[in-house]
Formats: C-alpha cells, structure tokens, sequence
C-alpha cells in the first residue's frame, strides 16, 4: 500500500470532472421538481444530448456548437415528456420510464454512423498566472469553460429560486398547483418551461460525457448516470447548493475508490465498488433529520377544469 | 403428437427442408452481446460477419441480433435463428455457452460455434483468441518506454482472460525492465467509459506512464492524450485515431479469417466440432501498426516477439516462472499448457495486489 | 377551440379500447419509421405483433412469452400495490438480483442432494432476499423518514456489486475451470425450475406471477389491507383519520414487493437462466415499473400490459433477425408504444370538447 502515490490535488480536480455532468443533470431537474414535476426521463435526454452535441461537434468542428445543439435536443426530447403529462394527462413516472427508453434507442440509430471517431477539443482555460499557482492553480482555474458553466449554473438557480419572483411562481406552482391557478398563474406554462430548462441541462450533461470527459461516442455511454442525478436531488433536498455538494460527492467517492485501488489499499475491490452507493445511503439517512421535503404536488398533474 | 416432441420433430422437418431447399445458400446467424455500435468487442465479430458476406456474396445469407442477454434470451434468439433456417450460428459471449449447449441438442443438424468457453459438443465449436500473445509485445514495448517504472493498467473482471492479460504483460516488461512496477485498477464493469476515463485519470495521477487496458472504450487514450507524456495501447479495434501518440500499437481482434474459414466448412460439408486457440501466427489476434513514437530497437525487440510467437518458436509463458506466493509454476524452459492458461486465477510473481475474489 | 373536459366518471368503453387505438397509432408511426430506415413496415410489423402469436413458429414462441412475460408481471405486481399507496420501490431490479443469489445460494448449499425439500427451501430463501433487501429502504423510511425512491435506487447498484462478486468469488462453480459463475442448475433436478409441461413454458414462476395477480386482486378488493393501501394513495389525510398506520403499510408494501422481485429472480435462475452469472440481471425490475403503469396499477392491467411488453421483445428480435432492424429502431418503437399507449389514456378521463367553454 503506497498512500501517498495519491496527489490530494490532482484528486479535488478530477472529481470536480467527474462530478460535473451529474452536477448540471441534476441542477435541471431539481427546477424540473421545484415545479412539481417528476421527470425520470433524466437518462434518455442526457444520452440523446451525448449524441446530438457529439455529432454537432463533429460536424462543424465546435464543441460550443455541439453543447448548444445537446441542450436543444435535450430540451427537445423534454417537449415529449411535457405534452404527454401536462396536456395528455400521463403518468408522470410511466413517462419518465418510456422517455428513457426512447431516449436510448434513438440516440442509438441517431450516432450510427459515429463510432470511433474523435470529436473536436475543448481546450481548457489557462489563466497565466492564476492556473500555475500551486494547489489552487488545478483545483479552481485549470478547467474546461463547461465545469464553470455548472457551477454558475447552480448559483443562478439558487438565485433565482430564493429571490427572483420566478422562483416564487416556480415554488408556489411546485407547492399547490391548484391555488397558484386561482391566483391566476399559468401552471401548464411555468410548469413546461421547467420541463424544458430540466431537457436542456441534462442534454448538456450528456454532451459533457460525449465531448470533454470520456470523449468518444458508444450507445448507451451514459450507462446510469441520469439516474444518480434523479438520486441527487432527493440527496439535495431540492437544494442547489446540496446539489452540487452532493455531485462532488459522489463524483469524490467513486475518484478515491480507484485511487485507493491503484494504490494498493488491502480493501476487498469489490467493497470499494459499492462505497459511492453505500457512503450516498448513510450520508442521506444522516441528512433525513432536515425535515424540508418534496414540493408538496410532486409527480401530481394539473387540470384546470376544476 | 405430443408437444414435447412437436419442437424436436419441426426443427428436424425443417432441417430437411433447409437441406434440400436451401442447398445454394447457406445461412449464418450471429449473436451479439453488445450493440454493433460499441466500438469494440461487438463491433470486431460484426466486421467479422462483413467479411463473410464480402467473401461468399450470394452464398451465403448472413443474419445476426446484437444487444442479446446473456440467460434465457440468448436462448430464445439462438432457437429463432435455427428455426429459421440457419445452418451455423456463430455465439460471441461466453455467458452464452450454456444455452448455446441447450439449443445444440435439439437441433442436430445445425453447427454451433461458441466464443471462448470451454464446452463442446457434436455440433459445438469452441474458438477463442490467444491476446496474451499481444499482451507480451505491449509489456514488451512498455517495459521499454516507461520512465516512471509505472504501467497502468484497467481490468474489467478479474477473470481468467483478463489475469492472462496482466501476467503476459508484466512478465515482458519485467524481462526488459526490471525495475517495473504494475497498479492494476479493475472497473467491475464490462462498459462504462466514464468510469474507464476516471480509471485512467487515477493511474496518471498516480505516476504511470503507460496505460494498458482490458476494456473497450478510446475513454483512457483520451485522458491519456490530455495528460501528454503518457502511451497506451488501442483494445479490441485499433484505435488509429489517437495514433501515433498517446496510443503507440494495439491489440485487435480479427475474427474475419475463422468465420470465413468456418463458414466454408459448413459450405463444403466439412464441419467439424474443434477447439481453436488461435493468435498472432492465423491472424485471430492482430498488432496493430507500431507508431514512430517509439524508438527503432524498441520496435525491433517487439516485432522479433511477434514474430517469435507467430512462428511458434516462443511462448509468451515460458519457465522459470514463479507464482505470486513464491512456488514454483513453471520449470526453466517448461511452457504453460492451454488448460492452466485457460483457467488461469493467479499472478505471477512480481505483481502487487490481491485478484479480488 | 379543443379543450379537454374531465368526465364525471372513467368512460369503461374508452378504457377498454384506449390499447387498441395505442397500439394502431404505434403501428402507423412505427412503420414509418422503418420505412424511413429502409425496411418494410408492413412485413416489420407483422413480425413483431403476429408472427410470435399466428407465425410458422409460435408453437415456440407462445411459450417464450410466458417466460419473459412472467418475471414482469410477479414485480410489477408487487410494486403497484406500494405504487397505489405512494411507496416508491424503484429498486425491484436489486431486490430481483438478491433474491436469485439468496435462492441459489440457499440450494447450493446443499449440492449435489438429492432431497426434495431443497427446492421449496430455495423458494423461501429466494423470497427473502428480495424482503430483506427492500427492508432496509423500509426501515429507514419509518425509522428515520429517510426517502425510499433514493435508498432503493442506490441499492440496485451495490446488488450488482455484490452479483459481480458472488460469480466469481462465493459460488462460483468449482468446476467451471476457473471461470465466473455458477453451477448450472438446470442440470441439478432438485433445484431445476423446470417446466411443469414440456413445451409449454410453464413453469413456477409463471405460477407464482398467476396466482400474485389473484392475490393482489382480493387484496385491493375484498380486504382490508387493500383498502387502507387504496385509501393511503387517494386521500392520505383521510387514512390517517381512518386508522391506518403508515409505518406498518410501509413495511407490508415494500417488503411484499421486494418478495415477489425476489421470487422472481429465484425462479429465473433456477429455471431459464439457470445460472447465478455477473450479468444475470437483464433489467426485469425496471421495465417492470413500465408494466405497472401500463396496466394502471390494476391487477389484470398488468397482466396484459407484462404480455404485450414480453410480446414486443420477442418480436422485435424476430424483427431484428429477419429483417435486420436494428435494435435501436426497437427500442424506439417500444418507447412510442409506450408514449401512446399513456397519452390515448387520456380519453378514458377526459373528453375532447370543441367549442367554447360553457360557463359553469
């Protein structure tokens, strides 16, 4: 066993990659919920996200171009979702199920004809000197313009919910849907723009796997990510902040449990497989004390006929 | 009739019909574990089946079904296509070997061929590729080109064909370069490049400067190439695209030349069950372009092993070898025999590191 | 103007016809989509829907689909009873991998026995797997209010850890040279799930999912557990009023679930999958939630609805082989299946109001 082979700093870095796609997935469909809309379609809008940013890319040889087309189609797959629950009155999670589904198949057919082929880079940032500084030189200014992106993300979010009056709208609409009608706010709306915003991210975070972490395309390349981040928000009590303590987190546990592999640490493999899912379980019975809970029309549809 | 005896008496029926009606073409299914799309392991056998149809044209009918779970589907899936007529079926995941056993009996006129599994029958082949012969060129070309006398290297499973890999690997490094050490990462996954990418990520930080993986993403040849001074080695295809460097050669899985040879058995009516373990010397296991990144003798002392086990004059496991506790495996000059190989759970010694069990 | 009216109670006619219309809309769509991919669409739907149930070979195929039918509705069974009282088990895929480990674990045990008893006693060892595992979201949803959706979703994933881990560690077969996985129990009569009747797919997990659907029927209608789980889902406040004590319908929703998941993974691995493998689990427990739905939380629901889904799979590589299809446009079509089949679901409830609204 050979501890100090692990580089402290290197390690902060990577996790904050590694944390960053659950991080913007989860950010949107924490709104998604705060509307009081259960979406667990994350997966399949993150994975045709994945494909349309990766094909985007390719095809005109920009990642920037590519994260706009994978929140486009990711928001776009989100329309689905909506129409079938908010206008056609759907189940919300046999929804989410299905949309999953679909989402897989088609990114699928979609990326065809783009196996093995290396997408255009993303550079990452390099600030003088800023990015050369020892220790915080890696951890906060070396990254990608997309890690950045997340986490202004996540300060927007929690701005707007706690002070915009949008977010008033958001929450009251998430809360009881029924008396935001009657004091003659447009549910299906906010709730569709919500739903929409939710596509967008998670399409986002599904590029940020396509194009800068892994970076290649392969079908089902997502392979369970959507649905730690539907986890997350739980885990975040539709908190922002939590949301991305909890990305990190996670992102953190599963960087060390291969550090500690590397490392030649005497734990059975297999054991440290399992610590991110288990370490998520006990840090979320210990946070159950904080009794703030789930937008109280959650997964509830709306119909104004009454 | 009984219906126990109706699914046996349709498929002899149908065997005769296929006999006599289908004398001009002959029909070969495939099953697929992965999509044909993986980039790897799936889409090499499917490159495979390309090449039959290229090779026979009008011949033969090829068919194939990807994304098939292991279990009870594969059983379904291999049953459809012998009811439908196909004369071999070639099973390309070694979960599929049970039931391709099960759907063996009750159709004894269709050939079975399994990929690297051990049970055979009448109407079963068993094929598998020797990469361990791979292996020991890229342990020989790392042993070389590591500076930091740190390889890196991704396991999926600990299992037989991957423990064959590493012990291959890292005896040719050793030889070269004494002073190597290996830290093994294994991903408990099969598929999951982001995972691969992070495996990765952990070995550079850590001090390796080469990576060897026994997975099928480009995820650890990006990270590779992000992480600059770093070489790896393309897995399964060849991986060009990150050539000449991070990746510096490749192991890559060519079934084309046993399909073909295979499927003309069954055309000539000279099938018979083997077990093939073939490597470098038929082409099954194929070394990808070595790149200019690695110097001239280098690639010289990789190319005289290749060719060494092409010719069958080296094994790649040849005495005195050691286990990893200590005892004795293998005298001076004695080589490993393929069961050994085939079931192999243990390292040798030298490498660090417990194989989970 | 097209509005939507709610109509004072379910239309029964449009509830039983609302599939048909689905599944005609799918095959429209659908078949546009091969065409789009150059295949057939008529000869491509044909396979899929008819050539299981009518085609040459479905003296073969008929049976298949109660194979891969069965899991699905004994889950989706358990879980729409919680689903009813707003228990959100969606780790049954877990539950399904624990209670295949603990079954044939249990059995193997005892090999090469001969005994009678080592069946039943696999059945029971299977079911508790599956019970236990979904007792620890249970107990920490009434212990410390933590949320199950999350726990048991998480707990989906150490199960495959551990299903890696057993395969090639605890039981691996000790002569299987080496390689991961367990004995085959198929060729161990006292543990074979075996068909009751040669050639007709019936074995006891088909049994068991029979018999679930029986069970849960009476239970939702005649008993009184039934009605505190219907009364907890559609009026929470009310249940409370009315007696019901959360704590134990927690524990009696998750943990019935979780044993009927682990049964079957029980009967799948002691009948036709035969074997404890690191990709034993084919994702039963998750389609499973889409069964339960699709059936509307109703018992005979989703009995159907686990027979069309089986039906599709089973078709669609029927497709895939005979008309390479691609998995992909599969996948697509079942998820457009899906789609419609929820959104035409619309017209058991609602009305379709042209007009302007009349003032109430």
């Amino acid at each position: 066993m050979d501890l100090s082979a692990i580089n402290p700093v290197l390690l902060i870095a990577s996790l904050m990659v590694a944390a960053t796609p659950l991080l913007l997935a989860a950010i949107g469909e924490l709104v998604v919920e705060k509307a009081g809309v259960l979406n667990l379609g994350v997966e399949g809008m993150m994975i045709v996200g994945a494909i349309a940013g990766f094909a985007t890319a390719v095809e005109s040889g920009s990642p920037f171009f590519g994260f706009i087309a994978a929140a486009i189609a990711g928001a776009a797959l989100s329309i689905l979702f909506a129409i079938l629950t908010q206008f056609a009155q759907a189940n919300q999670v046999a929804s989410g199920l299905s949309l999953t589904l679909f989402g897989l198949g088609l990114s699928a057919l979609m990326g065809q004809s783009y196996v093995g082929i290396k997408p255009p880079q993303m550079g990452d940032i390099h600030i003088p000197v800023l990015s050369d500084l020892p220790v915080v030189g890696p951890i906060l200014f070396g990254h990608d313009i997309i890690l950045y992106f997340g986490i202004a993300l996540t300060a927007a979010v929690w701005w707007m919910l706690k002070y915009s009056r949008l977010g008033l709208v958001l929450r009251a609409v998430g809360e009881n849907h029924d008396a935001a009608h009657a004091l003659g706010y447009k549910v299906l709306k906010i709730r569709l723009l919500a739903i929409m915003f939710g596509g967008a991210c998670a399409g986002l975070g599904g590029a940020y796997i396509s194009l800068i972490r892994v970076p290649q395309w392969t079908e089902g390349m997502t392979a369970g990510i959507g649905w730690i981040a539907l986890a997350l928000v739980v885990f975040a009590s539709w908190k922002p902040w939590r949301a991305l303590l909890g990305a990190y987190l996670f992102g953190g546990v599963t960087v060390v449990q291969l550090n500690l592999q590397a490392a030649g640490v005497a734990i059975p493999v297999e054991y440290l497989a399992m610590s991110p899912y288990l370490i998520t379980i006990i840090v979320l019975v210990i946070l159950s004390a904080d009794k703030s809970s789930a937008p109280a029309s959650l997964g509830r549809n709306f119909h104004a006929s009454r | 009739m009984k219906l126990t005896n109706l699914l046996t008496s349709a498929a002899v029926a149908l065997g005769l019909a296929a006999g006599a009606a289908m004398a001009d073409t002959t029909k070969v299914g495939f099953v697929y574990v992965g999509p044909v799309g993986d980039g790897g392991w799936t889409y090499e056998h499917d490159q495979g089946r390309k090449a039959v149809e290229a090779e026979f044209g009008d011949q033969v009918e090829t068919v194939y079904v990807e994304n098939v779970a292991e279990g009870p589907d594969a059983e379904r899936v291999m049953t459809q296509m012998a009811l439908e007529g196909a004369d071999l079926i070639f099973t390309t995941s070694f979960g599929y070997m049970d039931p391709t056993i099960n759907v063996a009996k009750k159709f004894p006129n269709v050939k079975f061929e399994h990929a690297t599994g051990y049970k055979r029958a009448d109407n079963v082949s068993t094929y598998s590729a020797r990469f361990y012969e791979g292996r020991a060129v890229q342990g020989t070309i790392a042993g070389h080109m590591t500076e930091s006398n740190i390889i890196g290297y991704i396991g999926s499973y600990p299992i037989p064909e991957v423990i064959r890999g590493i012990n291959s690997a890292y005896l040719h490094a050793k030889k070269v370069n004494p002073d190597v050490q290996f830290k093994i990462v294994w991903a408990f996954t099969w598929f999951d490049p982001a995972k691969e990418a992070d495996a990765a990520k952990v070995l550079i930080e850590q001090g390796a400067d080469v990576i060897l993986q026994h997975t099928d993403s480009t995820a650890p040849q990006a990270a590779a190439q992000a992480a600059g001074n770093v070489i790896t080695f393309g897995q399964a295809s060849d991986m060009s695209e990150y050539a000449p460097k991070p990746r510096v050669s490749s192991i890559i899985d060519d079934w084309a030349p046993y399909y073909i040879a295979r499927t003309k058995a069954v055309i000539d009516g000279t099938w018979e069950s083997v077990d093939t373990w073939d490597g470098i010397g038929a082409g099954m296991v194929g070394i990808g372009e070595i790149s200019d990144v690695v110097p001239a003798d280098v690639k010289a002392a990789a190319l005289a092993i290749k060719d060494a086990q092409a010719n069958g004059t080296y094994h790649a496991f040849t005495g005195p070898i050691n286990k990893q506790d200590g005892s004795a495996w293998l005298a001076e000059g004695e080589t490993a025999d393929d069961g050994t190989l085939a079931g192999m759970n243990f390292y040798v010694e030298g490498i660090e590191g417990d194989i989970p069990q | 103007m097209i509005r939507l009216e709610k109509r004072p109670q379910p239309s029964r006619a449009w509830s039983m016809a609302t599939p048909l219309v689905a599944v005609i809309a799918t095959m429209i769509v659908g078949g546009l989509l091969f065409a789009a991919l150059g295949k057939p669409p008529v000869e491509a739907i044909r396979t899929i829907f008819w050539e299981p149930l009518f085609g040459e070979f479905s003296f073969y195929y008929r049976p298949q689909l109660l194979v891969k039918g069965a899991p699905l509705v004994l889950i989706a069974i358990g879980l729409s009873l919680g689903f009813r009282a707003g228990i959100w088990n969606i780790g049954a895929e877990g539950q399904y991998i624990m209670g295949a480990i603990f079954g044939a674990g249990a059995g193997l045990a005892f090999y090469p026995s001969e005994s009678f008893l080592i069946f039943p006693f696999m059945v029971l060892a299977g079911a508790f797997g599956g019970w236990i595992w979904a007792m620890i979201p249970a107990v920490l949803k009434t212990r410390f209010g933590t949320n199950e959706i999350l726990v048991s979703l998480m707990l989906v994933y150490v199960a495959e850890q551990f299903l890696a881990s057993v395969s090639l560690g605890l039981l691996k077969n000790p002569e299987g040279f080496g390689f991961p996985g367990s004995r085959n129990l198929q060729s161990w009569d006292a543990a074979h799930n075996a068909e009751l009747i040669a050639g007709t797919g019936m074995h006891w997990g088909v049994v068991a999912a029979l018999i679930a659907v029986i069970f849960a029927y009476v239970l939702l209608n005649r008993h009184m557990t039934g009605y505190h789980i219907r009364l907890t889902g559609e009026a929470p406040r009310a249940a409370k009023f009315a007696g019901v004590n959360p704590t134990r319908l927690v524990l009696f929703c998750l943990g019935t679930s979780g044993a009927l998941a682990g049964l079957a993974g029980l009967f799948e691995v002691s009948g036709p999958s035969g074997q404890i493998s690191i990709d034993f689990n084919v994702g039963y427990g998750f389609t499973a939630i889409i069964v339960a739905f699709l059936g509307r939380l109703h018992p005979v629901g989703i009995l159907l609805a686990g027979g069309l889904m089986a039906l599709t799979y089973i078709g669609g590589d029927i497709a895939q082989s005979n008309l390479q299809l691609p998995a992909a446009a599969i996948q697509v079509f079942q998820g457009m299946l899906l789609f419609f089949l929820l959104a035409f679901d619309l017209l058991t409830n609602f009305r379709i109001a042209i007009g302007k609204p009349e003032v109430a």
